[in-house]
């Protein structure tokens, strides 16, 4: 047996391993994180770990623990046990050093009001300015930032003036404000039209590509998580229930295939286990009268219902041991 | 230059800034003015009333008593409601976020409130000199109180307010933080002497920083046999310098304990629970 680690590379147990490769381009390493609340266990053993520059969309169904697993690595939360690095620091004992080369945007900023675009994105960032090292210049040129979330007409505007989507970049704005080489974004384009959306994408890969800077962001919008990130981490039942790329996850889960095609106006639909000789076998029968045809693998989405389904009965079940879980899970067959 | 000292730079300029805005926003404007001008009407009201046992007119002696009334009323209520009204809007939790944002924040926030606070007095002063008889602004002495009174106020009832601030779980509750000082400020010789009060709650009023900055202002502005009316006959000078400082010691000490607290309960889920409820609240 063997399952899918945190880099995408096979390895022979469910626990996360530390990868062959220098300890500085670690900027995440999260083992055996667990969280409890008087009786109740909301995270019960959580391990995972990201490399400069990777974006990491961290999944799951409302509750699972997500804001939790958050809050812990920026620094706001006390765990109650497991080791967590962030940085090279325990988020735990951060100082303002620390805390200097990490951006976090959160749902629910109202904060700043009758501040000015401008104004307030210049006074934050001055905080950054004795943080400045070499070939990391802080904070980051104002008009230079507000230009990038596009905000540049609202720049001379008070803040609670600005509509739902502005606000949001706003925040993003001042989660990067210090140029962060780690950023936390939860849930950052809810609320965002399609254009928005795809703006802020952009800006994502941008700070990701140009700035190396490592991307932790929560999201209810799969699509989104399969745009973005690197490798997604589902988050369910207070543990990581599978960790890979978005390809990674989707052939994890999908034995079968949905084939569809026409023939003679008709339209067919066949599920397949194994598609591509379903499809030769196809054509062989009936040649050039096969049209429309699709072949579609499991969608992400089909894959996090399963896994996140699966892994929710499980904990709901007697202690038939959560590790099989895991390991049933996250098992990739050759 | 190091990053502290960056910081405090930072929160000087953010309590600036912060400034302007209260100025130059009309709803900040209108509050300020209204509690000011209501005020003013009632001192006007009473300007032919006399202290009782003398030939001095009330509204000034009210007018007196109300520069130590401002600084004590916003130090501990402004500062206090500030504190749980920014704690659920996030902006705390922004400074927590930020190398330094949270000694930038107080910083600024003290300086935004003491500022607030000095230019009410100063405006309150010069409408009194100029409508009023009988405040003695033109001698030096008068300034020689009236100065320390004023920055010892500050100092007594910011750090106060901050405690309180920090204690009030929400800004709805903070709304009978500031309904509590009203009611001091009825029971500390502010409007009438505080000699025609029974006993006990002469007794009271004494204890907080509101009727000693009261008095101070009173000392400060007023003819020296006025002090015939005030407790013992006398301005108490000590006395006043010494209650004042217990609290500014107080304060000093309790609220760096208090805020570091509040600070290390804030997190993106608190500030998110605090507004569903009151969504909530406002709903239902």
């Amino acid at each position: 047996m063997s399952v899918l680690n945190w880099s995408g590379v096979l390895s022979p147990s469910a626990a996360w391993h530390a990868p062959e490769e220098p300890a500085e381009n670690l900027v995440l390493d999260v083992r055996d994180l667990r969280m409890r609340y008087g009786r109740t266990d909301v995270l019960s053993g959580v391990s995972f770990g990201a490399r400069r520059g990777e974006v990491l969309a961290l999944l799951g169904p409302n509750g699972a623990g997500k804001t939790t697993t958050i809050e812990i690595l920026e620094g706001f939360r006390m765990r109650s046990s497991g080791q967590v690095s962030v940085l090279g620091t325990d988020p735990a004992r951060g100082g303002e050093a620390w805390r200097a080369r990490i951006g976090v945007v959160l749902q629910s900023w109202r904060d700043h009001g009758k501040w000015r675009v401008r104004e307030l994105l210049a006074h934050l960032g001055s905080y950054y300015a004795p943080y400045a090292a070499s070939g990391m210049p802080r904070p980051w040129d104002v008009d230079e930032l507000i230009a990038t979330v596009g905000l540049t007409e609202q720049a001379g505007q008070r803040v609670r003036r600005l509509s739902g989507g502005q606000r949001r970049r706003l925040d993003v704005a001042i989660g990067i404000v210090g140029r962060p080489e780690l950023l936390f974004l939860d849930e950052p384009t809810a609320g965002f039209d399609p254009e928005a959306r795809r703006e802020f994408h952009d800006l994502v890969h941008r700070l990701a590509d140009r700035e190396e800077a490592t991307i932790l962001l929560t999201t209810h919008d799969l699509d989104e998580a399969e745009k973005l990130a690197d490798r997604i981490l589902i988050l369910a039942a207070g543990r990581i229930i599978a960790d890979g790329s978005a390809d990674e996850l989707s052939r994890l889960m999908s034995t079968q295939a949905e084939v569809r095609w026409s023939r003679d106006g008709q339209r067919f639909v066949h599920s397949a286990d194994e598609p591509t000789r379903f499809v030769r076998e196809l054509f062989r029968q009936y040649g050039e009268s096969v049209e429309d045809l699709e072949v579609r693998r499991a969608s992400l989405e089909d894959t996090y219902m399963a896994l996140v389904r699966q892994a929710e009965s499980e904990g709901s079940g007697s202690g038939l041991g959560g590790g099989d879980a895991i390991r049933k899970f996250t098992v990739v067959a050759g | 230059m190091n990053a502290s000292w960056m910081a405090a730079r930072a929160g000087v300029r953010r309590g600036w800034i912060e400034l302007k805005h209260t100025f130059t926003t009309p709803s900040d404007l209108v509050t300020l003015l209204i509690f000011t001008g209501i005020l003013l009407g009632v001192m006007l009201w009473t300007r032919n009333t006399t202290v009782p046992g003398t030939h001095f007119s009330l509204g000034t002696a009210m007018l007196a008593s109300m520069l130590g009334m401002t600084v004590g009323f916003n130090g501990l209520a402004t500062l206090g409601s500030i504190l749980t009204v920014e704690r659920e809007d996030g902006t705390l939790l922004r400074a927590k976020a930020t190398p330094n944002g949270m000694t930038g924040y107080l910083i600024g926030k003290v300086v935004t409130v003491s500022g607030t606070i000095l230019i009410s007095v100063v405006a309150t002063l010069i409408t009194g000199a100029l409508l009023f008889s009988g405040l003695a602004v033109g001698s030096a002495s008068t300034w020689l109180t009236l100065i320390p009174v004023v920055l010892l106020g500050l100092l007594a009832t910011l750090p106060i307010g901050a405690v309180l601030g920090s204690l009030f779980p929400s800004a709805r509750s903070a709304g009978l933080l500031t309904l509590a000082i009203g009611g001091l400020a009825a029971i500390s010789g502010i409007f009438y002497p505080i000699t025609h009060l029974p006993h006990w709650l002469q007794w009271v009023g004494q204890t907080f920083p509101l009727y000693w900055l009261g008095l101070g202002t009173r000392s400060a502005l007023l003819p020296a046999n006025l002090a015939s009316v005030e407790v013992g006959h006398s301005w108490r000078h000590l006395a006043t310098f010494g209650v004042l400082s217990a609290w500014a010691v107080a304060g000093l000490l309790a609220a760096p304990i208090l805020l570091r607290w509040v600070a290390r309960r804030e997190s993106g889920s608190s500030v998110a629970a605090r507004r569903e409820k009151v969504l909530r609240q406002a709903a239902g």
